[in-house]
C-alpha cells in the first residue's frame, strides 16, 4: 500500500507526518532543527527520499539541509568538517549556505538596487531562502527563490548556489518593492511539459516567466488589478501571493493575489479574475487538485488588516469549474471562534485516489483531507505556526 | 590553543557538544579566531559573519574577559587571556525579539 509523508517547516522547526494510503493514523516525527524557522521543505519527485530543507535564523542567517534517506539523518551538503574549504588551485569547495547575488561585470555589475519603501533605491540584501523547488528531472538541482527576490540554483545537490541573474536584470529589477512581508519570491513552478519554462512570483512585483531555463524573463501581469497601487494596471508592482498549475495542463495558471483569485489560459500572457462568488477574495494559498485540473482551492481570509477566516469560520472553498463558482468546505474544519491563517506554501495536496488534500494554520493546526476536502480532520493540533507543507506519496 | 565556545544553534549546527579548542596561527584576533574556526567547522560559515563583507552578522556578538568585543576591529588583538588559552572567546546570539 502506498504511504504518504507529509513535510511541515514551521516557525520552530520542521515536522514529518507519515501515514498509510488510507490516510486515518498519523505518526509525527520532530522537531527536526529545532528553534529554526523552517521557510521550506520539499522532496525531490525523482527520488523521494532527497529532501531539501530552508533552515532560517535571524540570528544565524541561512543555512540548507539535505537528507537522502527520507528525513531520518540530515547534513549540510557544503564541504564536509575536517576538509580543507578550497581546492588544490585555491578555488573555493561548496558553501551551501552561500547565496551571494551576481556581481559579475558581464551579468550581475548594474544590478546593485531596487526600490524601498520611501521611493528612494536600495542594495539588494540577501535574508533567507522562501522556496525550494527541486528539478522535475534530477534530484542534484534545486531551484531557491529568495528574499531579497532572487532566483538561485545547485545542480550538486546544495553544496553551491548560483544565482540565475537574468531575472533580477530583465528590466524592471529597479522598480520592484518589498511587500509587507518583505520583499520574497515566493513560488517557483516548473513546466512538465515543457522543460525550459518556468514561472515565478514575487512580492510585491508580480510573476515573472521564463521559456529558456531561466536565462531570460519577462513580467506576465497583464489583467491583473490592483488599486493600492499608483497604476492598477501596471506592468509590475502586484502582489501576488501564490500561483499554482495543473502538470497535465500547465499552459493554466490561477493566482491568489493580494485581493482577487485570478486565472490565465495562455501561460500567464493575460489573466481574468474568478473569484466569483467567494465570500472575499483576500487569501494566500492556492492549490489545484491532483487528477482534476479545473478543481481548485482557496482558503479565504477577511482582508489586508485582518488575516484571519471571515466571521471566525475556517473554510476552504474549491471550485470544480476552474473558478467562479465555489463551495465552501466546512465538514471538520471549526466553525466558530477560528483566527488562524494560512500561509501561502502551507498547503498542499497529494496523488493519491482520492486526493488528498493538506493545509497548516498560523495556530499550529495542520489539517488533512483524504476525499478532495469534502471533509477534514486534525493530523496534529499544537505544532509551531505553520510555514509551509509538502505532500510526497511513497 | 585558543578556547572557543558557540551559542546552543551553532553547536547543534557543528556537531559540538563543550567548547571548542582551534589552533590559531598569528595574531590572535577576531578575524584570525572566525577564520580557524570556519576552516573547521564549514558548515559555520555566513552563520557569525557574513560571507562576502565578513561583517559580524548584527545580532551576534563577542564576548571575552567579561568585556563585549563585538564593536572591536576584526583585526584588534583579542585579550592576553584567550591568547594564552587561559580565557574563552565567547560567541553569543543577542538577547533580542521579545
Amino acid at each position: 500500500m502506498s504511504k504518504i509523508r507529509v513535510l511541515v517547516g514551521t516557525k520552530k522547526g520542521a515536522f514529518i507526518l507519515t501515514a498509510d494510503g488510507k490516510r486515518t493514523k498519523w505518526k509525527v516525527d520532530g522537531p527536526f532543527f529545532a528553534g529554526w524557522e523552517i521557510y521550506h521543505m520539499k522532496g525531490s519527485p525523482v527520488d523521494s527520499n532527497r529532501l531539501y530543507v530552508s533552515q532560517t535564523s535571524g540570528w544565524f542567517g541561512q543555512i540548507i539541509q539535505r537528507s537522502d534517506d527520507g528525513g531520518k539523518t540530515w547534513h549540510q551538503p557544503g564541504t564536509p568538517p575536517g576538509e580543507p574549504t578550497t581546492t588544490p588551485d585555491g578555488m573555493p569547495k561548496g558553501e551551501s549556505n552561500k547565496f551571494v547575488y551576481d556581481t559579475s561585470d558581464k551579468t550581475g555589475k548594474p544590478l546593485t538596487t531596487h526600490q524601498w519603501y520611501d521611493g528612494t533605491q536600495h542594495p539588494w540584501e540577501f535574508k533567507r531562502v522562501w522556496h525550494l523547488e527541486p528539478s522535475l528531472t534530477d534530484p542534484d538541482s534545486v531551484y531557491a527563490g529568495v528574499e531579497d527576490a532572487a532566483l538561485f540554483r545547485t545542480t550538486d545537490g546544495g553544496k553551491s548556489w548560483q544565482e540565475l541573474s537574468g531575472l533580477r536584470g530583465h528590466g524592471t529589477g529597479p522598480q520592484w518593492t518589498p511587500g509587507a512581508g518583505g520583499m520574497g519570491l515566493h513560488t517557483i513552478l516548473l513546466d512538465p511539459k515543457n522543460p525550459g519554462r518556468i514561472y515565478i512570483a514575487i512580492s510585491a512585483a508580480g510573476v515573472f516567466r521564463s521559456d529558456d531555463h531561466g536565462k531570460n524573463w519577462k513580467p506576465i501581469n497583464r489583467g491583473l488589478k490592483s488599486q493600492y497601487i499608483p497604476d492598477p494596471d501596471a506592468e509590475i508592482g502586484h502582489c501576488v501571493h501564490r500561483i499554482a498549475l495543473h502538470p497535465s495542463r500547465p499552459d493554466v495558471l490561477f493566482m491568489q493575489k493580494h485581493w482577487d483569485v485570478m486565472r490565465s489560459d495562455n501561460r500567464g500572457e493575460s489573466w481574468h479574475e474568478v473569484s466569483g462568488n467567494l465570500p472575499t477574495d483576500f487569501g494566500f494559498p492556492i492549490e489545484v487538485h491532483a487528477h482534476q485540473p479545473e478543481t481548485i482551492y482557496v482558503v479565504p481570509i477577511k482582508n489586508d488588516s485582518e488575516h484571519f477566516p471571515l466571521d471566525g469560520k475556517l473554510r476552504v472553498y474549491r471550485s470544480r469549474t476552474g473558478g467562479n463558482e465555489w463551495e465552501a468546505l466546512t465538514k471538520g474544519l471549526p466553525q466558530k471562534d477560528c483566527y488562524v491563517n494560512v500561509l501561502r506554501d502551507a498547503t498542499a495536496v497529494d496523488s493519491l485516489e482520492p486526493c488528498g488534500i493538506y493545509f497548516g494554520t498560523t495556530g499550529g493546526q495542520v489539517y488533512g483531507s483524504a476525499d478532495s476536502g469534502d471533509s477534514w480532520t486534525p493530523i496534529v493540533h499544537d505544532l509551531p505556526a505553520v510555514l509551509s507543507v509538502e505532500a510526497q506519496v511513497l | 590553543m585558543i578556547k572557543v565556545i558557540l551559542p546552543a544553534h551553532l553547536k547543534t549546527l557543528a556537531h559540538v557538544g563543550g567548547e571548542v579548542a582551534l589552533d590559531v596561527q598569528g595574531q590572535v584576533t577576531q578575524r584570525s579566531v572566525l577564520d580557524a574556526l570556519e576552516n573547521s567547522y564549514p558548515m559555520l560559515r555566513g552563520t557569525i559573519r557574513d560571507h562576502v563583507t565578513q561583517k559580524r552578522r548584527p545580532m551576534v556578538r563577542f564576548f571575552a574577559c567579561k568585556e563585549d568585543l563585538s564593536h572591536e576591529s576584526p583585526d584588534a588583538p583579542l585579550p592576553h587571556e584567550v591568547a594564552a588559552g587561559k580565557e574563552p572567546f565567547l560567541i553569543i546570539g543577542a538577547i533580542a525579539g521579545g
